[in-house]
């Protein structure tokens, strides 16, 4: 076994070990639980930063197979793969996980649950971390269900709230429709190749033994599983509700965790994904769908960390776009930057949410001078997600740009311009509403957070500027070179045009932010009203929810009803008939034992007799002894 | 020339009034008797197979042996559990000792 590969268990297992440590020792004494999650996850961390250390020094793959079981020649292993994408998940995951538990430690204090939310982060990092080391189908299915059980817990972990209790439960069935795809994908796949080895089975699609129709099959059944942990359209509906977790929980759900996990997942079976056409075209359209879905429904949302959910699903759209369209380099990197930016977002968000009391943003306003380290923190992920140079999502969300444009998805690629659009109106629109203009009816009391809740802010805000430089051209280290995985055509750089267009885009986006909402030269009210319908239908998310509930109600139910109809009579039927029929013969049959030895006697020489008889007609050679034929 | 054959039937003949003793008796110490009448024609079949087919053995009259002495140990089991029976419940029919049906 390698050292990278030790190195890899090691940074998963702590996480595992903090969970178990404090659920059965440490759950009474809150400091200590805390103090052994940040240390376990904070070792994970260094050992993270070592692994990406060594693959940017000297980019190798180091894996490491346990055989498990062999069944029905199929060959299961337990295992680790680390290679350079490895490492960068292994590094965001587990530096967002960090951050996100030392801001906890804060946000979290007067909770009671405290060691128990941190035996649950800890959870939530080791199946993430799960996910990511894994090399191969099943390993990471098992820690695909080990991340759903983690989220469900901990966006119920208010479970006293009937609406946590419900966001919950949503999340977790509507991610099991996307992981039932997910696993009959990996069941088709692994039965033809005989292996869940994520190598075997690329190189095995890649050598043709499976014809291209079946493979568009087993690419999308795969996709299905991305489509529900990475909640796009149509199974987004589980992760605006997922806000109602505590806030570090929605930043770790959307930064790291789990919506990454789809991204990641894609992006490690890349080869089985880029062999057949037609899925990836199916990829990039729901990826630009959902992207540009999830921001008209940003626009309009009143709720801080709503706006920020429909971002995420917005952003992921951006890095499904991606990889469907062939920019592999493109969406992980997008995954990365927008790791940070976004927890950062969501963190501020929490830190505002900490000292308001209230998620209203039209509550709040003018927080900039109550809360500065918050608010120049937010101002700097705004301008990140929103793509203006030099901070770190313009680099990222440029070679996206660059991936639709030179894969010739014209279409996508206007999507993706109006999206961004969109997005720097919204961003900006919460952010001036918040932090600027006059002080709202909630903001006096505002204060600015304890320093265990601004020091993470201030570290992600360094890496939600400096972190898009690592896709800057014409500098030593590049990670288009790092995680390059035999795209349609290696990302070249920056495309100037594009580069211009996005900008003056994100520019005219914040424009009209600051005309709507700071100078107020348009009243937003009128807008409302000159948009109307509109409005409303984005206002109630273009209804999607109601329409699966009426779906579920009407056409589920239905269904459900004949399928319990035909459970309660014909299949409970069939059980209690054989009872029945068993009893029956029972009740008939014990009149047969009346006590009387005699009749017993007579039973069992009766028994005899046809023994012997059927004996002798079959060893007809016996008669031969008494002199017969 | 007295053949197997013979023998057999003798047997079988034996078998027959033993087993219509043990269905037709009342009195449960007849039934022991028919028993012992079987395990005589059990007996002789044994000795007349062993006679006529491996006359250089007595693996048959061996085997008559043990079956006697079984038998012996068995009809003073029998006698005991009827006598117990007897005592309790003052009867020796067979047809009265149905405490044990449905």
């Amino acid at each position: 076994m390698g050292i990278l590969s030790m190195a890899g268990i090691a940074a998963a297992l702590l996480p595992f070990l903090a969970f178990l440590a404090i659920v059965t020792f440490t759950k009474k004494y809150r400091n200590v639980s805390a103090l052994v999650s940040i240390s376990a996850t904070g070792l994970s961390f260094l050992t993270a930063c070592y692994i990406l250390y060594s693959q940017i020094t000297a980019p190798q793959q180091s894996s490491f197979n346990i055989p498990w079981m062999y069944i029905a020649g199929i060959e299961m292993n337990m295992g680790v793969l680390v290679n350079q994408l490895t490492s960068i998940m292994l590094f965001i995951v587990t530096f967002v996980s960090l951050l996100v538990q030392i801001y906890s430690t804060g946000y979290m204090h007067d909770d009671e649950g405290y060691s128990k939310f941190f035996a649950f982060l800890s959870l939530f990092t080791f199946s993430m971390l799960g996910i990511v080391i894994s090399n191969n189908l099943l390993q990471i299915y098992v820690f695909w269900e080990l991340v759903g059980l983690s989220s469900y817990l901990l966006i119920g972990f208010w479970y006293f709230k009937p609406e946590a209790s419900d966001a919950a439960k949503k999340a977790f069935v509507v991610n099991r429709v996307g992981d039932f795809g997910f696993l009959l994908g990996i069941l088709i796949v692994s039965f033809r190749a005989g292996t869940f080895d994520f190598m075997k089975v690329i190189d095995f699609a890649k050598s043709g033994a499976i014809d291209p129709n079946t493979l568009t099959v087993i690419a999308l059944l795969l996709f299905c599983g991305a489509v529900g942990k990475s909640a796009q359209f149509p199974l987004h509906v589980w992760l605006p509700d997922a806000m109602e977790g505590p806030t570090p929980v929605s930043a770790l759900i959307h930064a790291a965790t789990m919506v990454a996990a789809g991204v990641f997942m894609v992006a490690r079976l890349y080869g089985i994904f880029s062999l057949s056409p037609a899925a990836m075209n199916v990829i990039a359209y729901i990826g630009g769908f959902t992207a540009i879905f999830a921001a008209s429904i940003a626009l309009v949302q009143d709720d801080i960390k709503r706006i920020l959910a429909y971002s995420t699903l917005s952003q992921l759209g951006y890095m499904i776009l991606a990889l469907g369209a062939g920019g592999f380099t493109a969406g992980m990197f997008h995954l990365t930057t927008h790791a940070f930016f976004k927890a950062l977002l969501f963190l501020g968000a929490g830190s505002v949410i900490h000292s308001m009391g209230t998620n209203d943003i039209w509550r709040m306003g003018g927080l900039h001078k109550k809360m500065p380290i918050t608010s120049i923190t937010m101002l700097i992920a705004t301008l990140a997600i929103s793509g203006i140079w030099p901070f770190s999502g313009f680099w990222s969300k440029d070679e996206i740009f660059l991936a639709l444009h030179n894969s010739g998805h014209t279409v996508l690629y206007y999507t993706a311009v109006v999206t961004a659009f969109m997005t720097s109106f919204y961003m900006f629109r919460l952010y001036i509403v918040t932090f600027m203009g006059k002080q709202g009816e909630h903001a006096g009391h505002a204060h600015e957070s304890p320093l265990s809740m601004t020091v993470p802010l201030m570290i992600l805000a360094v890496f939600s500027i400096f972190s898009g430089l690592v896709g800057m051209p014409g500098q030593p280290f590049n990670i288009s070179n790092f995680i390059y995985f035999g795209e349609m055509e290696k990302p070249a750089g920056l495309n100037m045009t594009i580069a211009y267009i996005s900008t003056a885009v994100a520019l005219s986006g914040i424009a009209l932010a600051f005309i709507i909402y700071f100078f107020k030269l348009v009243r937003a009210e009128s807008l409302k009203k000159v948009s109307g319908p509109v409005y409303t239908l984005l206002k109630n998310k273009y209804y999607v929810d109601e329409i699966y509930l009426f779906f579920i109600r009407n056409v589920f139910f239905a269904i459900t009803a004949v399928i319990k109809w035909f459970d309660r009579n014909i299949v409970d039927g069939l059980v209690n008939l054989t009872g029945w029929l068993v009893r029956q013969g029972g009740a008939q049959l014990r009149r047969t034992a009346t006590g009387s030895v005699q009749t017993y006697a007579l039973m069992i020489f009766g028994g005899m007799v046809v023994a012997m008889i059927a004996f002798a007609i079959y060893n007809p050679g016996l008669l031969t002894l008494f002199g017969g034929r | 020339m007295i053949t197997l054959a013979h023998y057999v039937i003798l047997s079988a003949i034996l078998f027959g009034i033993g087993i219509f003793g043990v269905l037709t008796r009342r009195n449960a110490i007849g039934i022991l008797m028919s028993i012992e009448l079987l395990f005589n024609a059990v007996n002789i079949n044994m000795v007349a197979f062993s006679r006529f087919l491996t006359p250089d053995g007595a693996y048959g009259e061996l085997f008559t042996i043990f079956i006697i002495t079984v038998a012996a140990a068995e009809s003073i089991l029998g006698l005991a559990i009827i006598l117990a029976i007897y005592r309790n419940r003052k009867v020796l029919n067979a047809d009265e000792m149905n405490l044990m049906k449905w």
